[in-house]
């Protein structure tokens, strides 16, 4: 295999890595805050084609994510009201909100198929990105990887050390309980919602703005459904969803690579690896600690205040 | 404002009344508490004492009436403006979060709590102030009930309530716990908190309250002094009638009927309780009863007895046949049936009629079934047999099992059980909810089915409930069963120290906890 450049593979890992890392990070404080939101791949198509729109049309990249994120808010808001206040099923609601995105985005992408997006530039870091090997490999990236990333720093915080997580976290632990004592459970995850939505909106729009970087109908491709197995499997922990994440964009970067070296190895085996792989890794991580009984006590109960 | 002895009160209701569709929660209720005074609300299940503090505490509107707090007009918009104005409540089924530990849980329910490491200080030196030793940084979902109420006391406490609103707060005590919890109330008021007290427990209320305030059907029928009046006296004006006392026909007691030996069960659910070397004997004819704090392995001894949780052959016998391997099927053919605490999704399934839940568990030995087809007619007379039996107040048998009232439900499941002639019948918390007169019909037809020659488990927390049934009476403690006595020697301390008491909880462990 001396046609891998091991330096270039590692440097691929990181951007391989960012869709999922948002979706799975932002649907983890979803799923904290008791919901379980099965669109997650909706949310992720739609913040592709938004995403791609405004920054084709405007020719800034930056404009593109804030899109992204808006439209993956603005839609997860649907499910946010559907299941919040007129109390329909979260599974249901949340499958559907898929298929929804994955329509309204190929409605909105028929004439932006095969464009190319402007280039999201790559961050150059005085002294960091000219180091040799680690500079390459980590500091010659575009700005949304360390966005991602201190996203995920940002999230163990605010669900650790804050007034505002804890109340996220009471939420999704007893809302009957957090009710009782005043907090306003439907606003707690109305934001939450809108956050995950946001962050798979982020998450798609790197799809189409730098990892591909163009539109291409279901370009997703069940990363979202990756999205939200990672959560599951890392215990609901921030920091186990980065590993999980690079692990999978890791593995699927290796099998490129191998598949394109003509490796002897089938090419659906290799295809099938980083699934495998993610789920062997992290099945064997929570069933170390006892990580299955990690989840919130609320997750996909429909709360009804009964007074 | 003044209340009857020229005395300044605190809190003044005046006229509060609150309608939900079809029923009056509360119909222009009026009462007054004075600073330092413990005054109890009084009432049967759905009198409207909930409704009246949740309305108190902020979490309901009141449809008209007023309020006063000291001089001011209080009309509280949410709990936190509650809690602000010095009203802090202690709920019924507790307001904790499972995963978070004992610092989080207070810290939610304060408006504006300090860092973490200073609140976890702050709680140390309240709780060993009161004699409530607590450990900030434990799993709520750890604790005992005991403690469980330690923190929700606790984080009431932190904010220096002027009130402090106690639901039904000792339900899941041991006799020693309480005793702990009286004296810290005590405590509270000598130090000027009034104490707004809910129970069911007359005996408590005689020798805690200074006045009392009796609800019946969402209206005040009266006050008492519950220092010189009967707990009987009270009974009957919260009921509005006189009380039937269940009477025990003694019977001889025949030969053994169920017995258990070291019936060892590892814990299935997280927070589940292992049972540990269980042995004990049940005759033809014989209550046993068996007390015990909530938690501590009774849903699991009735799994074990039932057979929704399977045991070692020998471990579970019937008149000398082991059944510990048959699943509940199988033991209900050979007579044993059991009647779970959790009456909706456990005893009966909710949403289905009374003439389905009927079948649920009648259809074998009331022959319910031919050939794998149903026999409805048959399954409907049964329903309307324990329907007539057993006084349940439905307008059929075709209604939902959700659409009845605790009580009712309570009584057609246990009627169910009872009208099938079981060799062994096990219940838990026959009567948990369920009004005076509904649990009186209940225990006394579980001591007539005794004197017909079955023999009788009964779970319970409520300990006067087994004082009354019971010829023998064990405690479970952590998952072990203590060796049963007769119930007539027993005192209320012997008992006390049979469920474990509170010694171990009284030095709680001090070391710190990263």
């Amino acid at each position: 295999m001396g046609s891998i450049d091991p330096l270039v593979l590692l440097a691929a890992i990181m951007m391989a890595s960012t869709p999922i890392l948002l979706a799975a990070l932002g649907e983890m404080v979803v799923e904290r805050a008791g919901v379980l939101n099965l669109g997650v791949e909706g949310m992720m198509i739609t913040g592709a084609i938004v995403g791609f729109v405004a920054a084709y049309e405007s020719g800034s990249p930056t404009l593109g994510f804030v899109t992204a994120a808006l439209g993956g808010a603005l839609i997860s808001l649907l499910f946010g009201v559907l299941t919040q206040f007129l109390m329909s099923n979260q599974v249901a609601t949340g499958l559907a909100l898929t298929l929804f995105g994955l329509g309204l985005s190929s409605l909105i992408g028929q004439s932006y198929s095969g464009l190319r997006a402007p280039l999201t530039p790559d961050l150059h870091i005085p002294v960091l990105s000219d180091l040799p090997v680690v500079g390459r490999v980590l500091f010659q990236h575009d700005a949304m990887v360390y966005v991602a990333l201190a996203l995920v720093v940002g999230v163990w915080a605010f669900l650790k050390f804050t007034r505002a997580g804890l109340i996220l976290r009471a939420v999704g632990e007893s809302h009957d309980a957090a009710h009782a004592l005043g907090y306003r459970v439907k606003l707690v995850r109305l934001c939450a919602i809108a956050f995950g939505g946001a962050l798979a909106g982020l998450g798609g729009a790197y799809l189409s703005l730098v990892r591909v970087p163009s539109w291409t109908d279901g370009m997703t491709a069940g990363a979202g459904w990756i999205a939200l197995a990672l959560v599951v499997f890392a215990s609901w922990k921030a920091f186990r969803v980065l590993a999980g994440a690079y692990l999978f964009g890791g593995i699927s970067v290796l099998q490129l690579n191998l598949q394109a070296a003509g490796s002897k190895v089938p090419a659906d085996l290799l295809s099938m690896s980083p699934f495998l792989a993610t789920i062997l890794v992290l099945v064997i991580i929570s069933a170390r600690k006892k990580g299955a009984t990690a989840a919130p006590a609320m997750l996909g109960r429909v709360f009804h205040a009964s007074q | 404002m003044r209340d009857r002895d020229g005395v300044t009160a605190l809190l003044t209701i005046d006229g509060l009344t609150k309608a939900y569709p079809g029923v009056v929660a509360n119909d222009s209720v009026s009462f007054s508490v004075r600073a330092g005074e413990v005054h109890a609300l009084l009432g049967e299940n759905g009198a409207g004492k909930s409704t009246l503090v949740k309305m108190i505490y902020g979490l309901v509107k009141p449809d008209s009436g007023a309020m006063r707090l000291g001089d001011a007009a209080y009309t509280p918009a949410n709990p936190q403006a509650a809690r602000s104005a010095g009203v802090a409540m202690v709920f019924q089924h507790f307001s904790l979060f499972d995963a978070l530990s004992v610092a989080e849980n207070v810290a939610l329910g304060m408006e504006s709590p300090p860092k973490m490491r200073a609140l976890s200080a702050q709680i140390r030196k309240v709780s060993e102030a009161y004699g409530l030793p607590l450990d900030p940084a434990r799993t709520v979902g750890d604790l005992s009930a005991g403690e469980r109420q330690r923190v929700e006391i606790i984080r009431c406490l932190l904010q220096d309530p002027k009130i402090l609103i106690m639901d039904e707060p000792t339900s899941v005590l041991t006799p020693q716990e309480v005793e702990i919890l009286f004296k810290t109330l005590r405590k509270l008021q000598s130090e000027g908190t009034a104490i707004l007290y809910i129970s069911h427990k007359l005996e408590e209320i005689r020798s805690l309250c200074d006045g009392a305030t009796i609800l019946r059907l969402g209206k005040v029928v009266g006050t008492c002094d519950p220092k010189t009046t009967s707990a009987r006296d009270m009974a009957e004006a919260m009921v509005g009638s006189a009380l039937h006392v269940p009477q025990a026909s003694p019977s001889p007691k025949g030969a053994i009927k169920l017995e258990v030996t070291t019936l060892d069960l590892p814990a299935k659910a997280e927070f589940g309780t292992s049972l540990r070397d269980i042995s004990f004997r049940v005759k033809a004819g014989e209550v046993l009863g068996i007390g015990g704090v909530a938690g501590n392995g009774q849903d699991e001894l009735l799994a074990a007895l039932s057979g929704e949780a399977l045991s070692a052959p020998h471990a579970v016998k019937l008149g000398g046949t082991p059944v510990g391997q048959l699943g509940p099927n199988a033991r209900r053919k050979i007579g044993i049936l059991a009647a779970p605490e959790e009456r909706l999704g456990h005893a009966a399934a909710p949403d289905m009629s009374l003439t389905e839940n009927a079948l649920l568990t009648g259809a074998i030995r009331e022959k319910l079934t031919r050939n794998g087809f149903l026999k409805w007619r048959d399954t409907e007379a049964f329903a309307r047999r324990i329907i007539a039996g057993f006084d349940v107040r439905t307008p059929g048998p075709d209604n939902a099992a959700r659409a009845l009232s605790g009580g009712n439900l309570q009584k057609f499941v246990i009627g169910r059980e009872v009208l099938q002639n079981p060799e062994v019948l096990i219940v838990n918390q026959p009567t948990w909810g369920v009004d005076a007169s509904a649990a009186a019909a209940i225990r006394q037809a579980l001591l007539d089915l005794a004197a017909s020659g079955a023999a009788i488990v009964c779970i319970s927390q409520d300990l006067d409930e087994l004082m009354e049934i019971s010829d023998r009476f064990a405690a479970l403690n952590e998952g072990r069963l203590s060796v049963p006595r007769p119930t007539r020697e027993l005192t209320i301390d012997e008992i006390g120290l049979m469920m474990g008491g509170a010694g171990d909880m009284d030095v709680a462990a001090p070391e710190v906890l990263a």
